[in-house]
């Protein structure tokens, strides 16, 4: 049973959705037009450095800055102690998640150890980048050096060095009573396992483990501050929600929201990775030091040690299942590793590690463990994408084991309307069968793949959506044309998607609304972009935004013409009484020449989360068994989009998904050497993928309606990239006979496990 | 009646019941009602006058972020489950 | 702090001058002394292609030139590829093929790409992916900035006389 109200409204033909206008903002990016934050330069502006911890544990025993306030044009230096006092205090960033302040504070800047390679340690700003990087060389710290632990295994063991001696194990409520690296165990159960395992025909039992990979965007981290005589702070960032950012930094600073305001600039992407604050609080403090804005960036060495990646996890995972291909039982122990905060995305991974299929019974266990690595963040769909690594991979296994094509195993089993997940809800309407038909009956499936070394592989992957608040305005100018003006960072072409849905709700073209991303002065609360929200959630606001200013025209029309605003009948952006007829653009005009009042509409929405998205993916390859590289020849995603706003976009975002997707099967990892310190951290030797490296990505868009937005949608940013190690991984057994149990899968790895198994 | 869905590791409160129906027109009451029965158990789920920060309430298949006080229909289902963010 | 050099070049069609360390990259130079941001950076080490630009008809990792070796050179960034208020066919065909996301790695790809084409009017998908592997895209996955390009060039060789 729904819960939330039906709002789908079963439109069956679209003016504007489902075309492919260019986005709003787009001559300024192909131009060099747009303002990212590296690209402000501010008058008498300053530029901050930071230094960063050298060891993966240590203590930190006293901090010098004496010198470095000596070199010529350095202006201020700031320590963990220029924050004020934060005690253990929980701030709640809406869906962020709850942030333990004390804990971000000293993310931001280490208060008293350092618990990863990269960990800021204190910061100085400087009349230039390169002054500011000699003087923080000249900052003397003194560490009393600590074991370590990187690896999430070794970090649970009962010997491990431990990151937070107060830290006690969470038991969903339950405290532990030793000291521990295990922030939280989750557990979940249905069913009888027991029962279910004895049931079964076949069981297959296998263990996963997954490296660190980072999110990758191309632009780093940077921000600029001017905290002002008046006590106005003003940040300019690169984040993915300004609200959210805002609220950190007031947070972490002790000062009112509304005492900051927060501009978000263009960003170069963000994946999750920017939602937390590193620099904005820092470059605050800085400010307010010398007075000055302060912006800082930081170098792609930085980005990956100090800021990012994803869970590197452990995972064992064992299915049953019957003869005929009904699975009867699931059992799942999933370790992720959160780095050297707790705070994770361990729950996720353990909701979403059998939510493809109906499992009569199972069990999942989650633990968020902490070791000497960057804090952990968010990565699209954070958590499901090593989860289905193990999970995909076993049910490729046991279908192989019973006979079954994978798509008919994955069929017999889906999940689907009424289907009771593991963790306990029972799913609305979602389209996942609707998917699995649809890769059935692609192209790619329906052509035979041949050819020595070379092998087909197939999995399925699932994500939420989660809702949130969003603001927007607009005014309706004589023109006709509407001025938009929401609040959700644009990484992907959402100016355009919530544009469109406005202009669809108000039966005008595309690019005759205008829209804006404005700073948390200049528009009501929006959460970040992220959680695949925005063209949902912000798309249901310019919804509701497009019922009031139809609803004021409605008035207007009706002093024009001495009628009753009810009387008034609206279809397609036309205005009709008694005969008379007005398009929007006409009835536009005349609201002025009748000088009456401006139009003038505002909405504001907080739907609720819910599950969302399933997609399927198809890939070819072909393994040099010399080398043990793969080369990926064919890739096919398909993805149930609810409605694709703008299919070009919705296409981007499941190509987009899948080559990050083949970058973490293939290539990426954070290689940790014996001192746990990273020993990769340049795109030379991180290989994200290149255009070289991949084929063109086939797309297919399902489009099951999302019975709680009104024209269907369903966030699409995230899914796509849950599928594809797992695909990539079938794929690769496919084409070798091994099993590839550990990511990433490269070449000296592949190779091994080739030549052991001849 | 709502049923409350127990979360496993706190089945030991509950005598093992993996599901509890209890009298409630909103979350709150809910655990209130659940506590008089299991007492205890509003300890694990609540910190002070809200929800524990690693828990989010479902009801049915909707994840609220109205935590203690989300309404409930008669045959709602609640569940509590970690929190969703997203990348 | 060492004495800076005087360097002399023409960026975009205009002669410009500047004063600049010798450790200034021509990357800072172009987006803090010059203030032409277009040039993006992503690694200020050669590995991602977002500051490429043309010098003297060929498209370098600017990150990696130092500003004084700009003397006397030809420079073009992206910030000179439209010319009287109209888009080039191949900022045109990255618009109209949603090639850009977060538009970051865009004015390193519109400069490659350029450069690509005047060397070769009608390359093959292979071509394309080959000579834009030093420009890294997280958000695309490259699908519809190869197919950009592959349009661009049928635009420009339909305008070739
Ligand atoms: S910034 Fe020059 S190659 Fe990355
Ligand atoms: S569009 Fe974001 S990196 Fe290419």
């Amino acid at each position: 049973m729904a819960h939330t109200e039906e709002l789908y409204l079963g439109k069956k033909s679209y003016n504007v959705i489902g075309t492919r206008p260019i986005r709003h903002d787009g001559a300024d990016k192909v131009t060099g037009k747009a303002v990212y934050t590296s690209d402000l330069h501010l008058p008498n502006l300053a530029h901050g450095k930071i230094l960063r911890s050298p060891h993966a544990h240590a203590r930190i025993k006293s901090i010098d800055v004496s010198e470095a306030l000596q070199v010529p044009g350095v202006f201020a230096v700031v320590t963990h102690d220029d924050f004020p006092d934060l005690e253990n205090k929980v701030a709640n960033l809406g869906e962020a998640g709850m942030v333990n302040l004390l804990e971000l504070g000293a993310n931001c800047l280490a208060k008293g150890k350092v618990l990863y390679k990269g960990h800021a340690v204190a910061a100085v700003a400087a009349a230039s980048t390169h002054v500011a990087e000699e003087a923080v060389l000249k900052i003397k710290v003194e560490y009393e050096v600590l074991p370590s632990v990187t690896w999430v295994l070794d970090a649970m063991a009962p010997t491990a060095p431990i990151l937070h001696e107060n830290l006690r194990t969470d038991f969903m409520g339950k405290k532990e009573d030793k000291p521990t690296n295990v922030a939280l165990h989750l557990q979940f159960e249905k069913g009888n396992i027991a029962e279910g395992f004895q049931s079964a025909d076949v069981i297959v039992e296998r263990e996963f483990k997954t490296a660190s990979v980072h999110q990758g965007y191309i632009e780093p981290h940077v921000t600029v501050a001017l905290w002002n005589e008046d006590s106005r702070l003003k940040i300019w960032t690169s984040t993915q929600g300004s609200f959210v950012c805002r609220q950190q930094v007031a947070e972490l600073l002790g000062i009112a929201v509304s005492q900051c305001v927060v501009v978000p600039c263009e960003i170069g992407g963000g994946f999750g990775g920017k939602i937390a604050v590193y620099l904005e609080p820092v470059a605050a403090l800085l400010s307010r030091k010398c007075g000055r804005p302060v912006k800082m960036s930081m170098q792609r060495n930085e980005v990956f040690e100090g800021t990012g990646p994803t869970p590197g996890s452990f995972m064992r995972v064992k299915i049953g299942a019957k003869k005929d291909g009904t699975l009867v039982a699931g059992e799942a122990w999933l370790a992720y590793d959160c780095g050297g905060f707790p705070g994770g995305v361990i729950g996720p991974g353990c909701m979403c590690v059998f939510s493809c299929y109906e499992f009569p019974n199972a069990k999942v266990d989650g633990f968020d463990v902490l070791n000497n690595k960057p804090h952990t963040q968010a990565y699209r769909a954070p958590g499901a994408t090593q989860a289905a690594f193990a999970c995909e991979q076993v049910i490729d296994e046991l279908a192989a084991k019973l006979n079954i094509d994978p798509i008919e195993f994955r069929l017999k089993n889906a999940a689907k309307e009424g289907t009771r997940r593991v963790d306990g809800p029972v799913y609305p309407r979602v389209g996942f069968i609707e998917c699995l038909e649809a890769a059935k009956n692609s192209p790619h499936w329906k052509t035979p793949l041949t050819g020595k070394n070379r092998g087909r592989g197939i999995a399925a992957g699932f994500w939420f959506n989660i809702g949130c608040a969003s603001s927007c305005s607009a005014s309706v100018n004589d023109d006709g044309r509407v001025t938009l003006v929401e609040g959700s960072t644009d990484i992907g072409g959402s100016r355009t998607s919530i544009a469109m849905q406005l202009a669809e709700t108000l039966g005008i073209g595309a690019h005759d609304v205008q829209p804006q991303v404005a700073d948390t002065d200049s528009v009501g609360y929006t959460f970040l972009t992220g959680g695949s929200r925005v063209t949902f959630a912000t798309g249901l606001a310019a919804y509701q935004l497009g019922l009031d200013l139809q609803g004021q025209m409605k008035q207007r029309a009706a002093e024009i013409w001495g009628c009753g605003a009810d009387t008034i009948k609206v279809e397609n952006g036309n205005y009709s009484h008694n005969g008379h007829t007005l398009s929007f653009k006409q009835l536009a005009a005349k609201v002025a020449e009748n000088g009456l009042p401006p139009v003038v509409g505002r909405a504001s929405v907080a739907p609720e989360g819910s599950t969302n998205a399933f997609g399927v993916h198809i890939a070819d390859v072909e393994v040099d068994p010399e080398t043990g590289k793969v080369t990926v020849l064919r890739y096919t995603s398909v993805q149930d989009a609810g409605k694709a706003i703008h299919p070009s976009y919705v296409e981007g975002q499941l190509q987009g998904g899948a080559v990050q997707g083949i970058g973490w099967a293939l290539n990426e990892e954070y290689f940790y050497d014996d001192k746990n310190q990273m020993r990769n951290a340049s795109f030379l030797d991180y290989r994200m993928p290149t255009c070289l490296d991949v084929p063109m990505i086939e797309t297919i868009i399902v489009e099951v309606p999302n019975p709680t937005h009104p024209y269907g949608v369903r966030g699409v940013g995230e899914t796509p990239i849950v599928a594809p190690p797992a695909t990539i991984a079938n794929a690769v057994h496919a084409a070798t006979g091994c099993r590839m149990t550990s990511l990433p899968i490269s070449p000296p790895v592949l190779w091994k496990a080739i030549s052991t198994k001849a | 009646m709502p049923v409350v869905f127990i979360p496993t590791p706190m089945r030991d409160l509950t005598g093992g019941e993996a599901t509890v129906t209890v009298e409630g027109e909103f979350v709150r009451d809910v655990i209130d009602a659940l506590d008089r029965r299991y007492p205890g158990i509003k300890d694990r789920l609540c910190r002070g006058d809200a929800l524990v920060p690693g828990l989010q309430v479902c009801i049915d298949d909707t994840m609220t972020r109205r935590g203690l006080n989300a309404r409930l229909a008669p045959q709602s289902e609640v569940h509590f489950l970690p929190p969703i963010g997203g990348g | 702090m060492s004495k800076k050099t005087h360097v002399t070049a023409t960026l975009n069609g205009e002669t410009v001058e500047f004063l600049c360390e010798p450790r200034h990259s021509l990357l800072e130079v172009l987006r803090d002394t010059l203030q032409m941001t277009g040039a993006k950076e992503g690694c200020n080490n050669g590995n991602c292609g977002a500051c490429t630009v043309m010098l003297n008809g060929r498209p370098v990792n600017s990150c990696l030139v130092l500003g004084v070796e700009a003397e006397g050179a030809t420079l073009e960034t992206v910030e000179g590829i439209a010319s009287h208020a109209h888009l080039h066919p191949i900022q045109q065909c990255f618009l109209e093929g949603a090639a850009l996301q977060c538009g970051i790695c865009t004015p390193g790809f519109l400069i490659a790409a350029k450069a690509l084409l005047e060397q070769n009017p009608n390359p093959s998908e292979h071509e394309i992916r080959f000579k834009l592997a030093n420009n890294l895209c997280r958000c695309t996955g490259y699908d519809k900035i190869v197919k950009a390009v592959q349009a661009a060039a049928l635009e420009l060789q339909k305008a070739a006389p």
